[in-house]
């Protein structure tokens, strides 16, 4: 009577157009989405960066992580632009997903809308920047840097 | 401990829409590799079900199947790894056999892709993938590979001219074979058509003509003992090789964009086990999910060196009559791919060829023959060869 339903931490759910996970130990990635900022996680034992950012290294076996900005432009490694979308995502077609490489780690996402494909270039320099979709969700894309 | 043979191969026709549930699909290839094995059904050990999970409601098919097919009360249970489970399947079967657990083990591969939308199945295949950090940005299996596309041809000037002429070399043998769901002719010319539907843009750079079709399908190859497989079978195929090996999911792991890795190391293995190379192979199926799949698997393979893989094609060279023949019974580009079903099927090939029962796809009295798999984008990898 009265019991107090428990709260859960689902914060992950805004991830991307759809998010097919609500709950992980990785959750404060999307309080630093909210303020702009696009983070990794080091492991404080041996030092491995990890991005998309964990919550455990395999390396050392630790969970004891800090978090990381990830900043500076990476080299845009190869894209498609999709003329199709699985369910879901139809709305916010056209759209090109891509691999931006960073040097010591990589990032996967999409190439910023107000990017023209005919300025599109693999091996151009980019920046990884936060983006609020039109349902009110959170991801990161690439713009020109 | 002796040879591992296969004794029996089978498989569906693969179609659009197969009327019958999945048990019932799963029994003509069950059916049809029996026929050719010549056994009653008391004679398999085990059998291993595979397939990519999430097309239909069953949880957990190879309970349903084994009681439909009559494979109770011996073992059974269900093994995936997306697009290349029917190969894992034979890997595990291998172990089985080799280990002396069992005499004869069945491996099945199905799939009912018609169960749910073409839109839906999109989606399914696309959480194949990370759907932790990928999948929510709206990813598809034709995305991830025109990503792959997109590296091979600007690391090497491989042009989407070539990447056409592997659908029309899959469109030539498609048409002579009976159990594939396309079996129209495609033409070079098609590709630069706009009026074509082979033209039309899906996720750049590949087009509709880059892509195999989704179908339904199931097939099924039974591994024996070296006893057994001499007892049972007039041409003894053996498996020679087997090799296998994983990548990260998410592509941010990766650092190659114009090869996939697992192929690259599970060839190596299956090489090193059958004691050959690349060039002793005389007859290949590889995984053409896509054209610039083929392409890349020319190369992980070491049928052409990096960025040579065009030359092959452009030269006919992967023809029936070419120097190594590769999916010359249409390839997942025409034969469909019933994602669980796929690697049984290229497996049945194979050994058809090997004991000259081919028929029209009939390459000359090869001796050796390899099976490509690959599961998910380039995440899962198997390589089978297969002898007389």
């Amino acid at each position: 009577m009265g019991k107090k339903k428990k709260e859960v931490d689902d914060r992950f759910k805004r991830f991307g157009t759809v998010s097919f996970t609500s709950i992980t130990k990785i959750n404060d990635f999307i309080d630093y989405l909210d303020q702009g900022k696009i983070m990794g996680t080091r492991c404080k034992e041996c030092g491995l960066f990890f991005f998309p950012p964990r919550a455990d290294c395999h390396n050392c076996f630790s969970s004891d992580m800090e978090w990381v900005e990830v900043s500076g432009t990476g080299k845009l490694i190869t894209y498609s632009k999709l003329e199709f979308a699985p369910i879901g995502f139809g709305d916010d077609l056209p759209y090109a997903i891509a691999v931006l490489d960073y040097g010591e780690h990589k990032i996967f996402g999409r190439i910023a809308e107000d990017v023209p494909e005919d300025e599109i270039r693999v091996g151009m320099e980019m920046t990884t920047k936060v983006n609020t979709l039109p349902n009110g969700q959170l991801n990161y894309v690439f713009h020109k840097a | 401990m002796g040879k591992v043979g296969i004794i029996g191969v089978g498989q569906s026709s693969f179609v659009r829409g197969y009327p019958g549930s999945i048990r019932e699909l799963a029994f003509e290839g069950f059916k049809d590799a029996m026929q050719d094995a010549g056994i009653p059904t008391k004679d398999i050990d085990a059998s291993i079900i595979c397939s990519a999970p999430e097309y239909d409601k069953q949880r957990s098919p190879a309970g349903v199947f084994a009681e439909y097919l009559g494979l109770v009360p011996q073992p059974t249970c269900y093994l995936e790894s997306l697009c290349s489970s029917s190969s894992m399947g034979l890997r595990f079967a291998y172990s089985l056999v080799k280990s002396g657990l069992h005499d004869v083990v069945a491996v099945i591969g199905f799939q009912k892709m018609s169960e749910i939308s073409s839109a839906e199945s999109q989606e399914r295949m696309g959480r194949g993938a990370d759907i932790q950090w990928e999948s929510p940005f709206g990813t598809m299996m034709p995305a991830y590979y025109a990503m792959y596309a997109r590296g091979h041809m600007g690391q090497y000037g491989t042009t989407l001219e070539d990447l056409a002429l592997i659908r029309v070399k899959a469109a030539t043998y498609g048409q002579i074979n009976e159990k594939a769901v396309y079996r129209r002719p495609v033409t070079f010319e098609m590709f630069s058509d706009p009026e074509s539907p082979m033209s039309g843009p899906v996720a750049n750079p590949l087009r509709v003509g880059d892509c195999c079709a989704n179908a339904d399908g199931s097939s099924c190859v039974i591994v024996a003992n070296e006893e057994k497989t001499r007892a049972f079978s007039k041409k003894p195929v053996w498996i020679l090789g087997l090799g296998a090996a994983s990548t990260t999911v998410n592509l941010a792991g990766r650092d190659l964009f114009s090869g996939l890795t697992v192929a690259q190391a599970a060839g190596e293995e299956a090489y090193k086990m059958a004691g050959i190379t690349a060039k002793d192979i005389d007859v290949a199926e590889v995984h053409d999910c896509f054209t610039i799949a083929e392409m890349m698997a020319y190369e992980n393979l070491g049928f052409a060196k990096p960025g040579e893989g065009k030359e092959l094609i452009r030269a006919k060279e992967t023809y029936k009559e070419g120097s190594i023949p590769v999916n010359v019974d249409g390839g997942l580009l025409s034969k469909g791919h019933p994602i669980g079903a796929t690697g049984g099927s290229q497996i049945r090939t194979i050994v058809l060829q090997l004991r000259g029962e081919a028929g029209e796809m009939q390459v000359k009295d090869p001796e050796i023959g390899l099976v490509h798999n690959i599961g998910g984008v380039g995440l899962y990898g198997n390589v089978s060869i297969l002898g007389r």
